[in-house]
């Protein structure tokens, strides 16, 4: 269960690019990239502040919970951008729809990319813009989004996905627990496969 | 078939390669071939590490540095030293777990979607997965290969497995003629601009028709490449003898005593007569025009002999605010003819657009004739071989004197990462596949275009059908 103040960001299509700019890909590391998140809207051509975007205005500034267009996070695979996201302290994304790579990478990062009726979007965009701030509960367990304990919408998500958000579980951990299986795939494929080792290993 | 099932190509490599499947858990698939750059690895490598786990199949992993390389002359030290720390990191971590490393001093290295096919590690049926969302350009070979987030990426070095959730199946069928000069690149834009950015979504697209028979694997690639844009995380387009003939002779392909027997394996890869897709969508191409974006996505595309649309006449109320944000940031007014909006700069190469062929096409037109004197025009190879092989024909003395920049292969201005990139307000004709807002640099402002016309626009300094030249 999560409550917190909800930024509405009305655009559709928005993609990893505008997310975290490539510029800021080149560090080796999973933190830090919060500062640079929606850093082209955040920020002016000089680099100064850009008090416009709604990510720099109160009460958004502490938002946790981002309201956007269909299709969000399209493009690069970036993970990244899920990273910036989660560092800038987003635990939620309330959106119609998500592009695939981008969903899948959130669920990694227990970051919770949910898809609510568009319709509902329209409404939660509007009432985020008049009565800021707009806080919102979203109940991962129950599948419900709430205000204020009164119940706006329930949102469908399938076990796995909401097993993994809500226990954190070690994905790979689980893959691993097949190792008879994958060893045995192995030795009775064919052998389509490029012989690419290097010779010295 | 799969049993006595009719089934598509992607259900035949789905099933092939599924080691464990749970209900309700996503399927385990096996992965064939795993593909690593310098940008979206060291991340993976490291958690790897700190979770004491090992690489599983080193020698199914191939990596390279291609996304922020100068293009440059390659004898002077990288001057961004972040950008050369992580190719570093790269060296490093390729070395420690016995990773094939094509490295900038190598004459294999390339883009790594480029290079997959060229060396012949690109196979038919295969899972190959990269870091990369347009991984999506190997299945033109009939695999199903897509892009994934680190994490994942890291998952595959662990286990050399993918958890996934089957997608569904959608058939994009082009029928009809190809008009003359219109290339993969015009397709896939109007393929786009036809079913939009999200069109795909959930979907592996598999290309279908005469036309997708009749060509090349080069212009397969181009349109396989661009499936990622309409939303799918694959295209793919069944093998046949024109795959088969591609395959032969390459460095890592299969050497001559297997080919007869894959090439038997291979021939299966289709879709069954009487399998159904969960989707399909057949377009007429045969009044095809070159395809030119005008927005921020690229599904906003029309003909070269179009015009920017008016917002003014658009029904749907988000359709119309994204559009009027485009043209706010493309600086380009409502009703504009494309053919009137004059370019500053013109960009040859990708994993799109940036193979042989596509440089070939672009000196055709090119030959004998001068850039327009307002234009900055430049050529990135999409691979070491290419740019080795484009000197071989000459084709670099037709860029370079038709005052073109010649350089050295990387993803270069496709990305911006390395120093290859637009000014604020700069417009640009490019052979990319994105047009998203600072994607080439900040406030630049692209355009996606084929080679030829991109290369028609170069002579002309304004968006130009190259069929006209």
């Amino acid at each position: 269960m999560h409550t917190g103040v909800v930024a509405p960001l009305d655009q559709a299509d928005i993609d990893t690019d505008q997310i975290i700019p490539k510029q800021f890909l080149k560090s080796v590391s999973r933190e830090g990239y919060g500062d640079f998140l929606f850093h082209d809207w955040r920020t002016e051509e000089s680099g100064a502040i850009n008090p416009a975007f709604i990510l720099n205005r109160e009460p958004y500034k502490g938002a946790s919970i981002l309201l956007a267009g269909r299709n969000f996070g399209c493009g690069s695979s970036r993970e990244h951008a899920a990273w910036a996201l989660k560092d800038f302290g987003f635990r939620v994304i309330l959106a119609p729809s998500f592009a695939d790579i981008f969903r899948e990478n959130a669920d990694q990062n227990g970051l919770a990319a949910l898809s609510l009726e568009e319709s509902v979007v329209r409404e939660l965009l509007a009432r985020a813009h008049n009565e800021a701030p707009l806080r919102l509960t979203v109940d991962l367990e129950q599948c419900i989004v709430a205000d204020s304990g009164t119940l706006i919408t329930s949102f469908e998500i399938d076990d796995f996905r909401k097993m993994c958000l809500l226990e954190g579980l070690d994905r790979i951990g689980l893959t691993l627990r097949q190792a008879e299986a994958i060893s045995s795939f192995e030795q009775q494929r064919w052998p389509n496969r490029p012989k690419v080792a290097p010779e010295s290993f | 078939m799969i049993g006595d099932q009719p089934s598509t190509l992607l259900d035949k490599i789905w099933n092939n390669h599924l080691v464990h499947a749970d209900p309700g858990a996503p399927d385990l698939l096996y992965v064939d071939l795993h593909l690593l750059h310098e940008v979206t690895s060291a991340q993976a490598f490291d958690g790897l590490k700190v979770a004491g786990r090992t690489v599983r199949r080193p020698d199914l992993c191939v990596a390279t540095v291609d996304h922020n390389i100068p293009t440059t002359d390659r004898s002077l030290p990288v001057l961004d030293s972040i950008a050369h720390r992580q190719m570093e990191v790269l060296r490093e971590n390729a070395q420690s777990h016995g990773i094939r490393l094509f490295d900038v001093d190598d004459e294999r290295q390339g883009i790594v979607h480029v290079i997959g096919p060229e060396l012949g590690l690109t196979r038919p049926g295969m899972v190959i997965v990269c870091g990369d969302s347009h991984t999506s350009t190997h299945g033109a070979f009939g695999a199903l290969s897509f892009g994934i987030g680190t994490s994942e990426v890291e998952h595959v070095l662990a286990t050399q497995c993918i958890p996934q959730r089957r997608p569904k199946a959608m058939e994009i069928r082009l029928k009809g003629d190809r008009p003359m000069g219109i290339s993969a690149k015009d397709l896939i834009l109007a393929i786009i601009g036809e079913i939009g950015v999200s069109g795909a979504a959930g979907h592996v697209i598999e290309y279908t028709g005469p036309v997708i028979g009749s060509l090349s694997m080069e212009e397969r690639m181009t349109i396989c490449n661009m499936s990622i844009e309409a939303g799918a995380r694959a295209g793919m387009i069944s093998p046949d003898p024109t795959t088969f003939e591609y395959l032969r002779n390459r460095e890592f392909g299969p050497n001559s005593d297997e080919f007869a027997d894959l090439k038997m394996e291979w021939r299966s890869l289709k879709t069954d007569d009487r399998a159904t897709f969960d989707r399909r969508v057949v377009m007429d191409i045969s009044d095809l025009e070159p395809q030119v974006t005008w927005g921020t996505n690229p599904g906003m595309v029309t003909g070269i002999s179009g015009r920017v649309p008016n917002p003014e006449e658009i029904e749907d109320e988000e359709v119309r605010d994204s559009t009027e944000r485009a043209l706010t940031y493309m600086g380009l007014g409502p009703g504009t003819p494309m053919e009137s909006i004059s370019v500053d700069r013109v960009f040859v190469g990708s994993c799109t657009n940036g193979r042989l062929e596509d440089l070939r096409e672009v000196a055709r037109i090119l030959d004998g004739k001068r850039v327009h004197s307002g234009v900055h025009a430049m050529v990135v190879p999409g691979s070491t071989a290419v740019r080795r092989q484009a000197e071989l024909e000459g084709l670099d003395r037709v860029f370079r004197d038709a005052g073109f920049e010649w350089r050295e292969a990387g993803c270069s201005m496709c990305i911006g990462m390395n120093p290859d990139t637009l000014s604020t307000g700069e417009r640009c004709a490019s052979t990319t596949n994105r047009n998203f807002e600072g994607r080439q640099g900040r406030g630049g402002r692209t355009h996606l275009v084929s080679p030829a016309t991109a290369a028609a626009t170069a002579l002309t300094g304004r968006f130009t059908d190259p069929r006209s030249t």
